[in-house]
């Protein structure tokens, strides 16, 4: 009886620290390997730069500003071409999801565009409008568009016609219909889309950046490139990921954990 | 008294001792009414015609097997979908369209997951126009009406089924509407629950004097809460016999009369449908 409770009641802290452990551990285990290889002298330092280096010219490049610089630059473009998606995505995807004609014409021509890698956008789009800010925003929207909308179509075309029946039943027409019950309705799959844009738009800023000559994220990889700077780009690739998964914990987290807690999804 | 006049004065009154707010339900005459789906396979026909008048304040129950086209009808009545052929007069006017005269309460109860409790509550009222404070005093209201105080910001996902169709109740009282058109609402309830929303049903109509149309497969819910209870053939349905209860309010169900009623009902029902499929959920 005793014993049965002694290996009952640590199972359940151990349960939750020990994927913490292991990854901690994991982490050590990579970084001490990585030191190993550097140090070993097979390549090169300015090829294969040890942890430590990498790290001072993270500090390096927030010490000059010019990291900061940097991620404001990309992260306004963002801003901009994910903000152009979301409006013209909630848009396109709520009209294809309640129209049928649309849906058959411009639902499938969405769906074919979104099998294409947005960066393929990016000739198409210097040659449209010069190797300027709005042919990368360009880019980011292609990047971010086509998921939102058939986010949103999914959702909308999944709602429950009950909650149309009710709401109608109720007085709800043309906006306040849309507003208070199409959309909300539709949020779950929606948020889905949201993310997938994000990732897609990212990407493709990321992408787009690596040829454009001014001050960026995507222009730094560029520069430590060019400089044989290995540190600098490994610095850089580093201050991306952590950007993405900040977003993704820091936005995208919270906003799908409180629908979902909601809706009572997470039994 | 127009339902123009019922709505306006509630509003005036909110507060007042008439809280259950109304002047009582309005008359419906279903002429001829059917319904033709149009399928692939071709056409179905799910309702026969229907000639059916219902008084101001009458408490009606719709009794036949699942599919027979009673929810078809209540459809109809409540305007959200059209009838092949026929009219549905609300009061003196024309059905077309839904309206918030007319309120169609489901078996899911309908309740949408992204607002809670209060705000599903409101949610005709919003649609209405009716200020914010005002919602919120009439959405209280009507959750102490249907015993649920203290619910007010729940979502739908936590609470239980009887629970969800009380907030249905409170949704469609709240903008007062002079009929209740009920599809099923405890056909997934557990015995014991039903039982209780239908005293509450009943104490609610009694104070209300709504008019209510209730769609049921079950023989002695049917009886227990309607003044009358017309029986329907299967697929495609029509009204095969119309009984009247004259048994005394509040009913028990345990009452011998109303099983005596219930009895005969169904021998009826059986006789329409052809066999016994309805006995292991009457019996």
């Amino acid at each position: 009886m005793a014993k049965a409770i002694d290996i009952f009641t640590p199972r359940v802290s151990r349960a939750s620290l020990t994927p913490w452990l292991r990854r901690i551990l994991f982490y050590a285990a990579l970084f001490i390997l990585w030191q190993v290889i550097a140090l070993s002298g097979i390549w090169p330092d300015y090829l294969f730069p040890g942890p430590f280096a990498v790290l001072s010219a993270i500090i390096a490049g927030f010490g000059s500003g010019l990291y900061l610089q940097a991620i404001g630059v990309s992260l306004s473009r963002l801003a901009i071409g994910y903000g152009i998606s979301l409006v013209v995505g909630l848009v396109l995807g709520l009209l294809i999801g309640r129209n049928r004609i649309l849906e058959e014409t411009v639902g499938s021509l969405i769906l074919g565009l979104q099998a294409l890698p947005s960066v393929c956008w990016l000739p198409l789009a210097i040659l449209w409008l010069g190797l300027s800010e709005q042919a990368i925003i360009f880019v980011v929207i292609m990047g971010a568009l086509f998921s939102i909308t058939l986010g949103v179509d999914a959702g909308v075309k999944n709602t429950n016609p009950i909650y149309l029946k009710a709401a109608r039943n109720m007085g709800a027409r043309n906006v306040a219909l849309y507003a208070q019950v199409i959309l909300p309705a539709a949020l779950p799959a929606i948020i889905n889309g949201l993310k997938q844009g994000w990732t897609f738009a990212w990407r493709s800023l990321m992408a787009g950046e690596l040829i454009f000559f001014t001050l960026s994220l995507g222009n730094l990889l560029q520069t430590g490139r060019d400089l044989n700077d290995a540190s600098q780009v490994m610095s850089v690739m580093v201050v991306i990921i952590i950007i993405g998964v900040a977003i993704d914990v820091l936005i995208f987290g919270p906003i799908e954990r409180s629908v979902r807690e909601r809706w009572g999804l997470n039994r | 008294m127009s339902h123009q006049v019922t709505l306006s004065e509630t509003r005036n009154e909110s507060g007042s001792d008439r809280g259950t707010g109304s002047f009582g339900g309005i008359s419906l005459q279903i002429e001829n009414v059917s319904k033709v789906f149009a399928g692939r396979a071709g056409n179905v026909e799910a309702l026969r015609p229907v000639n059916l008048n219902v008084e101001a304040g009458e408490f009606v129950t719709l009794l036949g097997p699942s599919g027979c086209g009673k929810s078809t009808l209540l459809s109809i009545i409540a305007g959200l979908e059209t009838a092949t052929t026929g009219s549905v007069m609300a009061d003196t006017r024309k059905v077309q369209g839904p309206g918030t005269d007319r309120v169609l309460l489901f078996q899911e109860a309908a309740l949408f997951p992204w607002l809670d409790v209060q705000h599903n509550i409101e949610f005709g009222l919003r649609q209405l126009g009716t200020p914010a404070g005002e919602r919120r005093a009439l959405a209280r209201r009507f959750l102490e009406m249907v015993h649920l105080q203290g619910f007010e910001r729940s979502y739908v996902h936590q609470l239980s089924g009887g629970m969800r169709q009380r907030v249905a109740i409170a949704r469609a009282l709240a903008i007062n509407p002079a009929v209740l058109l009920m599809d099923e609402p405890f056909g997934a309830l557990d015995a014991l629950t039903r039982d209780r929303l239908h005293a509450e049903l009943e104490s609610i109509w009694s104070s209300t004097r709504k008019t209510v149309l209730f769609v049921t497969h079950n023989v002695r819910e049917a009886v227990a809460l309607g003044d009358r209870v017309l029986v329907f053939s299967p697929r495609p349905g029509r009204i095969v016999r119309e009984f009247r209860i004259n048994l005394p309010r509040p009913r028990s169900l345990e009452d011998h009369s109303l099983v005596d009623e219930s009895a005969e009902i169904l021998t009826v029902l059986r006789d329409a449908i052809g066999n016994d499929e309805l006995e292991a959920e009457n019996g």
